[in-house]
């Protein structure tokens, strides 16, 4: 296999507030300023950016072809090269990637939004699992992460106060953007052995990430965040056939994106659950020394379908701002974090 | 570094029926990625990556069900991405899976599309909740039957030209096996008899509702080499976007087909489609889109399409053949539809398309659309390497 080609980074980022309704706002309304954000933040405007991605889900907005709608918030005329993947945006932000890698285009926009108030998130991802075995069954998504955080306990890789410390920290950011911050009360059981405090608010947000290769990244961004590396996994659907206190999909995405070679300073994971952040900081190989979820990650914040791509986003902005030298983003999706991504960012050396 | 070529080394695709109660969603999206599998003579563990596209999720009640796809698919432990473009996602799907090669950021890909419209209502899942749109703009067909009578109305086409390419494609679809509809009876009385659905479209001038899935096998020029059958090379690749409502729109010839092809053309060093295509696969769901594309794609002038129609020039014996495996108008798996044209091009230009292959295809064009006029997605394949 060739090497890479040339270098992609991340020029620009920017998010929404993520709030627990919108119910005033279409998603339309919700994103249009977010791209206006992230395109003056580069000075692009639509018509110079060279290839188009987004990633959404029907099944939150209700709707066949939700995404149609958004294209009129990125004003999509003169007519794009556009493409949309019904997942997290961080993997319209890797379609993208390969359409930089393969030279189609110079400049990428990248943008993902959800809105999971209008419904009952738990039971709308009861529609993701094993249409014909598990669906019909109805099992939450909470209750299944509860089964993983109880494999993690009696595995002996946790315990309740160490998840509690998790959300603790987690929400002990300084993220201006996050839904839940501060002393947030840990509460009763949702499902044993998860309380309030171990679940993701639920939320509304929108995200968008400018891509750009070669030297038109150095002229957009004083400090672009290099992609060194970005792979993406899936396991098994069945939970019976995986090994739920860990994450050999993550694990190899890091692998394949060199996220191994050498440490890194932060990560970004997209842990929705405070014991899905002991899998991942397990498969990743984080150690005490890495900076993980300074943005406070999804338990402060979890827009759907946005949570991931803010994830590369919120470690890309570090290294823009210097905080940061050599990154991990990660996103998930599916039950148990069943698929992942891993990405590998850097800054030039100061 | 120039892009790694493309070349098609697999095609499989399911018998397409209104509903396939024998399989579940896995084992008919199995069925064609195996099929396609065969005809490269590969195993599942030659893949390296797989792309899946498909339409609504609604349409078959499951979300994001490429999660559960997952194993099926024989996608575990490696890269697996689900594309949604509307109507277009299959030509979509195709072309971020082809462009995985190109980068060189895979060897070997497998893309499936599928639908299984049995499963639910797609006229029905197609039809926004009241306020979002008018009463009794039911379906697809009541969003189109407006611009195929504004397309009348612009060029004057006689009202029979409908009735013309709906009776070319059914009688196509009787020369490929996989095709929904066999209609050994058909005659073009029939089709003209037809109801009126959404006036001027006829029932007869109308998709099916299908279930089925088509695969690819897509690979680098390594690949190819490795291939026991002749590959179909990628020549070009394009997708265009333009918003569903803006003030100027042409909902009759959108502009973004016209980019869409144009950049195309341009990759593939086509100077003048009519003369150096040989044939087109291209989304047509209802009749008069056959005209109405050829003068989007840059086959006839403005207002001259159904003319081409009209003499016989798009016939399966034709100068220039469309939809010689019966097309949309035959079998609409809606997901699949735009990789089956695809596909379809690709059997071409590999000799492979049976009783609908076209004698000496070389260069034939596949061809997508969706949601309203908006989303295009296409490719250009042919026999011979880019480079030869």
């Amino acid at each position: 296999m060739t090497a890479v080609s040339r270098d992609i980074a991340v020029v620009a980022f920017a998010q929404s507030d993520i709030l627990r309704t919108t119910e005033e706002q279409s998603e339309v309304e919700m994103l249009m300023p977010v791209l206006h954000d992230v395109l003056d933040r580069t000075g692009l405007k639509t018509a110079d950016i060279g290839f188009t991605c987004s990633g959404s889900c029907d099944y939150l907005a209700g709707r066949a072809f939700s995404f149609t709608l958004a294209l009129d918030g990125v004003g999509a005329w003169p007519p794009i090269s556009e493409s949309h993947v019904e997942m997290d945006g961080a993997w319209a932000l890797y379609e993208a990637w390969t359409k930089l890698r393969s030279g189609d285009a110079d400049t990428a926009l990248v943008y993902s939004y959800g809105k999971s108030s209008p419904g009952s998130v738990r039971d709308v991802l009861t529609r993701q699992l094993d249409p014909y075995y598990v669906a019909p069954l109805w099992p939450d998504s909470v209750a299944l992460a509860a089964l993983q955080a109880q494999a993690l306990i009696d595995a002996g890789d946790t315990d309740e106060p160490a998840l509690a410390g998790i959300a603790a920290r987690s929400r002990a950011t300084d993220n201006t953007r996050a839904q839940l911050r501060g002393s947030v009360p840990q509460g009763d059981y949702v499902v044993r052995p998860l309380r309030t405090g171990d679940c993701p608010p639920i939320g509304d947000g929108a995200a968008a990430v400018v891509l750009a290769a070669g030297e038109r990244a150095r002229e957009l961004c004083p400090r672009p965040a290099w992609i060194r590396g970005i792979d993406h996994r899936v396991e098994a659907h069945g939970l019976g056939v995986r090994n739920l206190t860990d994450s050999p999909s993550a694990r190899l995405a890091a692998e394949k994106a060199g996220a191994f070679e050498r440490p890194v300073d932060t990560a970004e994971l997209h842990a929705p659950f405070s014991s899905q952040e002991v899998v991942l900081r397990k498969a990743l190989r984080l150690d005490g020394n890495v900076r993980v979820n300074p943005s406070g990650g999804a338990l402060a914040a979890n827009p759907m379908m946005a949570a991931g791509l803010i994830r590369i986003g919120e470690a890309a902005s570090r290294i823009h701002r210097g905080e940061s030298d050599r990154a991990l983003a990660h996103a998930t999706s599916g039950p148990c974090l069943q698929q992942n991504l891993v990405a590998v960012l850097e800054g030039d050396p100061r | 570094m120039s892009k790694e070529p493309v070349a098609v080394t697999g095609i499989g695709q399911t018998k397409h029926v209104a509903a396939r109660r024998d399989v579940s969603i896995a084992g008919l999206v199995r069925e064609a990625a195996q099929r396609a599998l065969d005809d490269a003579e590969l195993t599942w563990a030659d893949i390296d990556a797989v792309v899946i596209g498909k339409a609504p999720d609604f349409f078959e009640g499951v979300m994001m069900p490429e999660l559960y796809l997952a194993d099926a698919l024989g996608a575990v432990g490696k890269p697996m991405l689900r594309v949604h473009t509307a109507g277009s996602v299959g030509g979509s799907t195709a072309l971020v899976a082809a462009n995985l090669v190109a980068a060189r950021v895979h060897g070997t890909v497998l893309t499936v599309a599928f639908e299984k419209q049995s499963e639910s209502n797609a006229m029905w899942g197609l039809s926004l909740p009241i306020p979002f749109q008018q009463p009794l703009l039911a379906g697809a067909g009541g969003f189109f039957a407006p611009h195929v009578r504004a397309y009348m109305r612009r060029t004057g086409a006689p009202d029979t030209v409908g009735s013309l390419v709906a009776y070319k494609d059914r009688r196509n679809a009787l020369k490929n096996p996989y095709a929904h509809l066999h209609e050994h009876d058909i005659t073009l009385e029939k089709v003209q008899a037809s109801p009126m659905l959404w006036d001027p479209i006829r029932y007869s001038e109308t998709c099916p509702s299908s279930d089925g899935a088509c695969a690819m096998v897509l690979t680098d020029r390594a690949g190819a080499a490795r291939a026991p059958r002749p590959a179909a090379w990628m020549l070009g690749g394009a997708m265009r976007s333009e918003p569903t409502l803006f003030a100027g729109k042409d909902a009759v010839s959108p502009q973004a087909g016209k980019d869409c092809a144009a950049d195309v053309y341009r990759q593939a060093g086509i100077a003048d489609p009519r003369r150096d295509i040989d044939a087109v696969e291209m989304y047509v769901p209802f009749s008069w889109y056959e005209p109405m594309w050829l003068e989007n794609l840059g086959f006839a002038d403005e207002g001259e399409g159904w003319k081409l129609t009209e003499s016989g020039v798009t016939e399966l014996d034709g100068d220039l053949p469309v939809n010689m495996s019966g097309g949309v108008l035959s079998t609409n798996p809606i997901g699949a539809s735009g990789m089956i044209r695809f596909a379809e091009a690709a059997l071409q230009v590999r000799g492979q398309a049976g009783e609908h292959q076209v004698d000496g295809a070389r260069k034939v064009l596949g061809h997508a659309y969706g949601g309203g006029s908006q989303f295009f997605s296409m490719w250009l394949v042919g026999a011979e390497p880019p480079d030869a």
